[in-house]
């Protein structure tokens, strides 16, 4: 199953990537998998998505939170808390 | 209902009048403007870069600005918040709502900047003599959205 990632601010500047196409596994089925997925790579990207670490996600431009399901084709997005106004 | 997300600066004045042009039904526009300041947990600003996610951010400000329209009075309202780099003194963002009555003008204009603070996907770097750091979201930010879930605040002045 492949969907887009997209990664902000100082989430984007740590590993390095803006956005990306990701195939998934077949049982990577929620936002939190997807996370736990892409902190298996290693490096900056387990760092940068440890659980410890305070994130917000978007499916297809809403926030959602982490149980949120994705499917094939989806637009998901990861960043810090949001600090503009 | 308006709502610009650019990097050009804007007119507070020129938007707070268009909200009420031609309208004798508004009685009340309420605005808020944010302004880049030079010293943020103790350290100069020099300059601050603020990035968004395109697309989500003008849907986010959309679904803030049609939320306070189911609560309050709002005949109409403008939304506009700057990206790219801005200096100390510019203006962010400005948020004007034009309704019957003072209360849903003050309340409606809090509740968006409230929302905005923590709902929109913007994020603020600022570079200072020390290097560029990213701003820490607030714990206060969360805390003053959260006060219009309570409902204490929900009623207008009447």
């Amino acid at each position: 199953m492949k969907v887009k990632v997209l990664f902000f601010a100082a989430l984007r500047e740590h590993v390095g990537v803006a956005s990306e196409e990701v195939d998934l596994p077949g049982q990577t089925s929620t936002v939190a998998a997807l996370r736990a997925h892409l902190a298996g790579r290693g490096g900056a990207w387990t760092s940068a998505l440890a659980e410890k670490k305070l994130l917000r996600f978007a499916v297809n431009q809403d926030l959602v939170p982490p149980a949120t399901a994705i499917r094939a084709g989806d637009e998901i997005a990861f960043f810090p808390p949001v600090t503009g106004g | 209902m308006k709502i610009l997300v650019q990097r050009e600066d804007f007119d507070c004045g020129a938007e707070m009048e268009a909200v009420a042009r031609g309208n004798p039904k508004v009685g009340a526009v309420a605005a808020f403007a944010g302004l880049v300041r030079d010293v943020n947990d103790d350290a100069a600003v020099r300059t601050m870069t603020l990035e968004h996610y395109p697309g989500m951010t003008e849907r986010a400000i959309a679904k803030i600005v049609e939320e306070a329209r189911q609560r309050w009075n709002v005949i109409d309202c403008t939304v506009i918040h700057r990206f790219g780099e801005l200096k100390p003194t510019d203006r962010i963002v400005l948020v004007v709502v034009a309704s019957g009555h003072r209360g849903d003008a003050f309340a409606a204009c809090e509740f968006i900047m409230d929302y905005l603070k923590t709902r929109a996907p913007f994020w603020k770097k600022e570079q200072t003599p020390e290097g560029a750091r990213w701003v820490e979201a607030r714990s206060g930010d969360d805390d003053a959205a959260a006060r219009w879930d309570s409902g204490a605040r929900r009623n207008s002045i009447p």
